[in-house]
C-alpha cells in the first residue's frame, strides 16, 4: 500500500515536471511566432518587384523599393565576415588547441567582456578609429563596427565546439605522424564543424540585425553606393528611419524591410547549413 | 590457470627462437630496436616512471603487464612521444630507436615510425572506412590515388578486416562494430608503414571473439613489425608475447622471456601478482 502511494506519487511529479518543460518551450516560442506573424501579415503587402529593384523614393511620392538597403545589409555583413571570422575562428582555435596558459585565460575574459559590450560603443569606437580619420562615413567603418561585434561569438563557439571534439581523436592522427597543424585543419576542425557553422551564422544574424553601431559608422544613404567608402544604406537604419516616420507607407515599407531582413538570415542559414553537410 | 599457461608455453616455443639470455641484462642476438636508460616520466609532481631501463628486441611481442596505475600506459606514451603532449609532464634518462635518441629527433618523424593503437577504438568520425585507413598517407602528403587504394587495402588485409568491409569502404568508420572499429584503427596505423607498433589495451573494450582476432593479428605483425602491448589480462601477454615486463608503482620489478615470467619469476612482486595474490 505504501508502496502504491509513493509510486503514485513519483508519478505525478514526472507528469508535473515534463508539463512544466512542454510550457516553457511553448512560452518560449511564442515571441518568436508573434514576430513572424506580425512581420507577415504587416510586412507582405509592401513586397512587390519594385521593393526589390527601386530606390526609396522622396518623400511624398508613393511606391519606390529599398534595394540599396538590401544590398548595403549584404555588403556589411560581408565586409563585418572578412575582419570577425578569420579574426574569430583563429583565435577560437588558439584558446582551444594552445589555449592552456595564463594569456589564453586572459583572452577568454576579454572576450567574454566584449560580447557584453553594447553595441552602440562599439559603433562609437569604430567612429574614432575609422570614420574621423577618414573623415566621413563609410561602408568600411559600419563592416568594421559590425566585425568587432562578430569577433567574441565566433571565438567563444568555436572554442567551445573545438573543446567537444574527444582528445582521442587528435591522439590518434598525431600518433600518425600527423603534424599538429594538420590535426587541427583536417581532424579536428571537420569534426567540430557543424558547431562552428552554428557559431558564425549566430555572429551573422546578430551583425545583420545591428542598428546602432552602423548608426556611426555607415550612416544611411537614399541612393545608389557605388564605392565602398561612402555611407551605405542598411535595412536596420532603413527600418529604423522609416518605421519612425510619419508616414503610412513608408511605414508598411519598414514592415517589408524587417521580413526581408528575417528571410535573409534564415536563407543564409540555410544555404550554410546545405554547403557544410556532414556526409554522416 | 596452470593449464592454461603449460598450452601457452608450447605455442610460444614454437612460434619464436627464444634466446637463452635476458635481454635486458645480456645483449640479445636480435637486434636492439628500442632501448630505454635510466627512464623517468613526472606528471608534475607525480613520479610516474622510476628509473626504468628495459631493451624491446626487433620484431618482438613486449607485453608490459602491472596493476592499473603502475606506469604501464605513460611508459607506452613515453616511446613515441605522446606523454609529452599532457601539460606538465616532463621525461629525463634515455630512449632509443636503433641506436638514435628519440628525444633528439622530431616528434612527428618519431610518431610516423612508431605507431600507436588506443584502448578505445578513435576511428575519425567524419570519414569512411577508406579515408580513416588513408589518413595518414594523405595527410604525410600521398596524392596517388592508386597506390593509396592499394595500401589501404592491404592494410585492412593485414589488420583481417578486408572481407568484412571490402563492399562498404564508403560507409562510415563509426558504423561498424566496436572490434571491428579496433582493427580499422590496426590498419590506420598499418598503412604509413611503421617500424613499431604500440597497443595500450588494444582489446580490453572487445567481445572475446574478437579479442581473439586482435591476438591473431599481433603473432601475424611480428613477422615486420616490433609490438609492444599493454595489457591487463595476463592470459593475453602469456598467449601473445615474447617478453613481458612487470611494473609496479612505477617501477619494472622484473622483464624477462614471458615463458619464464609466467613459469618460475625471480621475484616474489612478480609472481603475487601473476598468480592473482594482488593488484
Amino acid at each position: 500500500m505504501n508502496n502504491n502511494l509513493f509510486f503514485y506519487f513519483r508519478k505525478i511529479k514526472s507528469g508535473v515536471m515534463y508539463g512544466l518543460c512542454v510550457l516553457s518551450v511553448l512560452v518560449a516560442l511564442i515571441p518568436l511566432l508573434l514576430i513572424f506573424y506580425h512581420t507577415i501579415s504587416l510586412g507582405a503587402s509592401a513586397l512587390n518587384p519594385d521593393f526589390f529593384t527601386q530606390l526609396p523614393k522622396p518623400v511624398g511620392e508613393s511606391g519606390g523599393g529599398l534595394a540599396n538597403a538590401i544590398t548595403g545589409t549584404l555588403i556589411l555583413v560581408g565586409l563585418g565576415s572578412v575582419l570577425g571570422l578569420p579574426v574569430g575562428i583563429l583565435a577560437g582555435i588558439f584558446l582551444s588547441e594552445f589555449g592552456n596558459n595564463k594569456f589564453a585565460a586572459t583572452v577568454r575574459f576579454m572576450t567574454d567582456v566584449l560580447n557584453g559590450v553594447p553595441s552602440i560603443v562599439t559603433g562609437v569606437v569604430a567612429y574614432t578609429i575609422v570614420v574621423l580619420p577618414m573623415k566621413h562615413f563609410s561602408a568600411y567603418a559600419g563592416g568594421f563596427a559590425l566585425g568587432i561585434l562578430m569577433i567574441p561569438i565566433v571565438i567563444r563557439t568555436t572554442e567551445e565546439m573545438l573543446k567537444t571534439v574527444p582528445n582521442s581523436y587528435r591522439e590518434a592522427a598525431l600518433a600518425l605522424g600527423i603534424p599538429q597543424w594538420k590535426t587541427t585543419l583536417r581532424i579536428v576542425m571537420p569534426t567540430a564543424l557543424g558547431g562552428i557553422v552554428t557559431g558564425i551564422m549566430l555572429a551573422v544574424a546578430r551583425a545583420a540585425g545591428e542598428t546602432a553601431p552602423l548608426l556611426f559608422t555607415a550612416l544611411n544613404n537614399r541612393f545608389w553606393h557605388t564605392t565602398l567608402d561612402q555611407p551605405i544604406a542598411s535595412l536596420t537604419v532603413f527600418i529604423y528611419n522609416y518605421g519612425v516616420s510619419p508616414f503610412e507607407d513608408w511605414i508598411e515599407q519598414a514592415w517589408g524591410g524587417a521580413l526581408i531582413l528575417i528571410f535573409l538570415v534564415l536563407l543564409l542559414s540555410v544555404a550554410v547549413r546545405i554547403a557544410t553537410r556532414q556526409r554522416y | 590457470m596452470e593449464d592454461v599457461l603449460e598450452k601457452e608455453d608450447i605455442e610460444i616455443k614454437t612460434s619464436t627462437i627464444i634466446p637463452n639470455t635476458t635481454p635486458a641484462m645480456v645483449s640479445p642476438p636480435r637486434t636492439v630496436k628500442i632501448k630505454a636508460e635510466s627512464l623517468n616520466c613526472y606528471f608534475g609532481n607525480v613520479h610516474a616512471i622510476k628509473n626504468v631501463s628495459l631493451t624491446i628486441p626487433e620484431n618482438s611481442v613486449v607485453a608490459i603487464i602491472g596493476p592499473s596505475g603502475c606506469g604501464k600506459s605513460t611508459f607506452l606514451r613515453s616511446i613515441n612521444r605522446m606523454h609529452e603532449l599532457v601539460p606538465g609532464s616532463r621525461i629525463t634518462g634515455s630512449l632509443r630507436l636503433d641506436g638514435t635518441d628519440i628525444y633528439g629527433m622530431d616528434a612527428v618523424t618519431v610518431r610516423k615510425r612508431i605507431g600507436m593503437v588506443f584502448q578505445k577504438p578513435n576511428p575519425f568520425p567524419t570519414m569512411s572506412i577508406f579515408d580513416n585507413v588513408a589518413a595518414g598517407l594523405r595527410m604525410n602528403g600521398m596524392r596517388d590515388k592508386k597506390k593509396i587504394s592499394e595500401i589501404v587495402e592491404r592494410s585492412l588485409q593485414q589488420a583481417a578486416l578486408w572481407n568484412e568491409v571490402k563492399d562498404s569502404l564508403s560507409k562510415s568508420g563509426v558504423s561498424l562494430s566496436g572490434g571491428q572499429q579496433q582493427r580499422l584503427c590496426i590498419a590506420r596505423s598499418l598503412a604509413v608503414d611503421p617500424e613499431v607498433l604500440l597497443m595500450d589495451e588494444p582489446a580490453s573494450a572487445l567481445d572475446p571473439i574478437s579479442t581473439a582476432k586482435i591476438e591473431e593479428l599481433i603473432h601475424e605483425l611480428k613477422q615486420r613489425y616490433t609490438v609492444v602491448i599493454v595489457t591487463h589480462n595476463m592470459q593475453q601477454a602469456a598467449r601473445v608475447s615474447d617478453y613481458t615486463a612487470f611494473f609496479y608503482m612505477g617501477e619494472l620489478i622484473e622483464y624477462d622471456e614471458t615463458k619464464k615470467i609466467f613459469t618460475m619469476p625471480a621475484k616474489k612482486q612478480t609472481e603475487d601478482y601473476i598468480t592473482g595474490r594482488f593488484g
